[in-house]
């Protein structure tokens, strides 16, 4: 008897929670005027005419696209980069290490804003802006502080027999990294891999300011494009369809593999 | 085998550390210097000004509205936040026995009170300026379905809850995630205690205030920091859903907003800069605030 508070309550939040997303989804299959006659009501027919039309029309086909590249590359980058750095700090003794790491480390208390108009600059003056490589190299330079911050405390918990084991068989310092030390660390980087794909793929300020060009705004770009665009505005069920498209991958990939997401993305804070 | 060392070293150190100099150290540490200066962006056109641009922020009405409302929601989003993520942590354990034990169908709500964090802000502000559509949203439309037809509003164009009306959306996308945070905090805390406490004859509520709330206060601090620090920002979703943006009037303007508007819509990136440097130190001075305070109180478990 006493636990029926407590579910309704649980149960509130839930549905606070999950009802605005539901009901983008059902109304990504009715048809504008089904959403402005009764926001509530349930689609007479799905209408996949809407999905369609925010896919190749409102070019969410293409935006996806463009955010596979950027964030597949940047992930790709931030991790080599930072668990090479996070390795080379945590394993080995030389003048300097110290140093290094607050440099990389202290980066992570900047507000990005702070960089925002010097950035604009430095990217413009090496062409890079509106490319995919330059979102990337960015990308990854703003990813690599925390990457390293991380990894550096789980590659100082390893044990080193492995290792020791591995030079003398005459195993080189970069294969005993490559073929020994990164497999060893496979949890960890699932759990940063994760924290920073999510990182990159709901990024928004950077791409807003770096990547001024429509064919190549990345998901989250378009979106706000398209959520104050005159064309679109009035285009509710398109919209929805929109947002729907955006947020299923995440939300199912989330459901498959939910208990390694959240240690991933709570693994940062707990530290 | 010296030589590998130093030459393997130097291939991992070295592409990170240009990356790292290159687009963000070099950007921080020119930024102190724009703020100095009157710089619109045409190569070599930078005059010293020394703190002109900083006098001038102190007199810019709508600078001050934003650093208002940035510190409306200091307060405001991290305190909302971590009173129902650690309602709702405790809740889920209080259901079981002991105090630990989880309720019922606990997994479930754990995964759906996580998705609003996997969304990108921007996915969360579309789909909130839906929500509070004053002809058409869910919130209206719930308003009215149940007879409360004088409570629906137009809510983010009312200068009094536009402003709330954000805060409610990121507090809305942030509970989930301090509530698994939380939750894992209080696993961690040994059942002895509880069971201690259960045997004192302790009720749900002083266990929680007496032996869940003290033991969990590390994570809680660094929760309020984190949260500060994404309300001093809340730019994507001022941005995308208020009018102006930023307003109305001004009651939605946020200092990120200022500084994107004042370097990408007017050129003044020197103005624009100290904007930047004032909330670097914003952020640093709450930061060290909130970490330092009641350090010498913290309880050791053993």
């Amino acid at each position: 008897m006493k636990r029926v508070p407590i579910h309704l309550a649980m149960l509130a939040w839930g549905v606070v929670t999950a009802l605005p997303l539901l009901w983008a989804i059902v109304s990504s299959f009715k048809t504008d005027n089904d959403i402005l006659n009764d926001p509530w009501s349930l689609p007479t027919e799905p209408r996949w005419g809407n999905w369609s039309r925010a896919w190749s029309q409102a070019n969410i086909g293409r935006y996806f696209f463009n955010s596979l590249i950027v964030v597949g590359g940047g992930l790709l980058l931030t991790m080599l980069l930072g668990s090479m750095v996070a390795y080379a700090l945590a394993r080995y003794e030389f003048r300097g290490n110290r140093l290094i790491y607050y440099v990389f480390v202290a980066a992570m208390f900047f507000p990005v804003f702070l960089a925002l108009v010097p950035l604009f600059f430095v990217v413009e003056q090496l062409g890079l802006l509106g490319t995919y490589q330059g979102l990337i190299l960015v990308y990854a330079a703003y990813a690599v502080p925390f990457t390293v911050f991380f990894l550096h405390a789980f590659f100082k918990t390893l044990p080193s027999e492995v290792a020791e084991a591995a030079f003398l068989d005459g195993c080189s310092h970069g294969t005993v990294f490559f073929r020994v030390m990164l497999p060893m660390a496979r949890p960890g980087l699932v759990a940063v891999g994760i924290f920073n794909f999510l990182g990159l793929w709901n990024q928004y300020l950077l791409p807003l300011v770096l990547n001024p060009d429509p064919d190549r705004y990345v998901l989250a770009q378009g979106l706000a494009a398209l959520s104050v665009s005159q064309g679109y505005r009035s285009d509710w069920s398109g919209l929805f369809a929109g947002l729907t498209i955006a947020m299923l991958p995440v939300l199912i990939a989330y459901v498959v593999f939910q208990r390694h997401i959240r240690a991933g993305m709570t693994a940062g804070a707990v530290k | 085998m010296k030589h590998g060392r130093l030459r393997f070293l130097i291939g991992a150190l070295l592409p990170a550390l240009v990356l790292h100099v290159v687009f963000v150290l070099s950007p921080y540490g020119q930024a102190f210097y724009l703020s100095l200066t009157d710089w619109t962006g045409v190569a070599g056109e930078a005059h010293f000004v020394g703190a002109g641009n900083y006098a001038r922020l102190g007199g810019d009405s709508l600078f001050l509205d934003a650093v208002r409302n940035n510190a409306v929601m200091l307060i405001c989003v991290p305190l909302v936040t971590i009173a129902l993520g650690l309602f709702l942590a405790s809740m889920l354990h209080l259901g079981g026995r002991s105090g630990r034990s989880s309720i019922r169908g606990a997994g479930a709500y754990q995964i759906v009170y996580f998705f609003p964090q996997l969304l990108s802000l921007v996915i969360v502000a579309v789909l909130w300026q839906f929500v509070y559509n004053p002809t058409n949203g869910l919130l209206n439309g719930a308003l009215r379905a149940v007879g409360l037809d004088g409570l629906a509003r137009s809510w983010l164009a009312e200068p009094k809850l536009a402003l709330p009306a954000i805060m409610a959306v990121l507090v809305w996308s942030s509970v989930g995630f301090y509530m698994v945070l939380f939750s894992a905090a209080i696993d961690g805390i040994p059942k002895e205690l509880f069971e201690a406490a259960l045997l004192d004859g302790a009720g749900s509520w002083a266990t929680f205030r007496r032996v869940t709330l003290p033991l969990v206060r590390d994570t809680v601090q660094v929760s309020f920091v984190y949260l500060g620090i994404t309300a001093l920002d809340g730019f994507a979703v001022v941005q995308i859903m208020t009018v102006g943006p930023g307003g109305p009037d001004g009651a939605t303007e946020v200092i990120g907003l200022s500084l994107y508007r004042a370097a990408f819509f007017y050129g003044k990136f020197g103005y624009a800069s100290a904007m930047g440097v004032t909330l670097f130190f914003a952020t640093l001075t709450f930061a060290v605030l909130a970490l330092r305070s009641g350090r010498k109180e913290r309880l050791e478990l053993s």
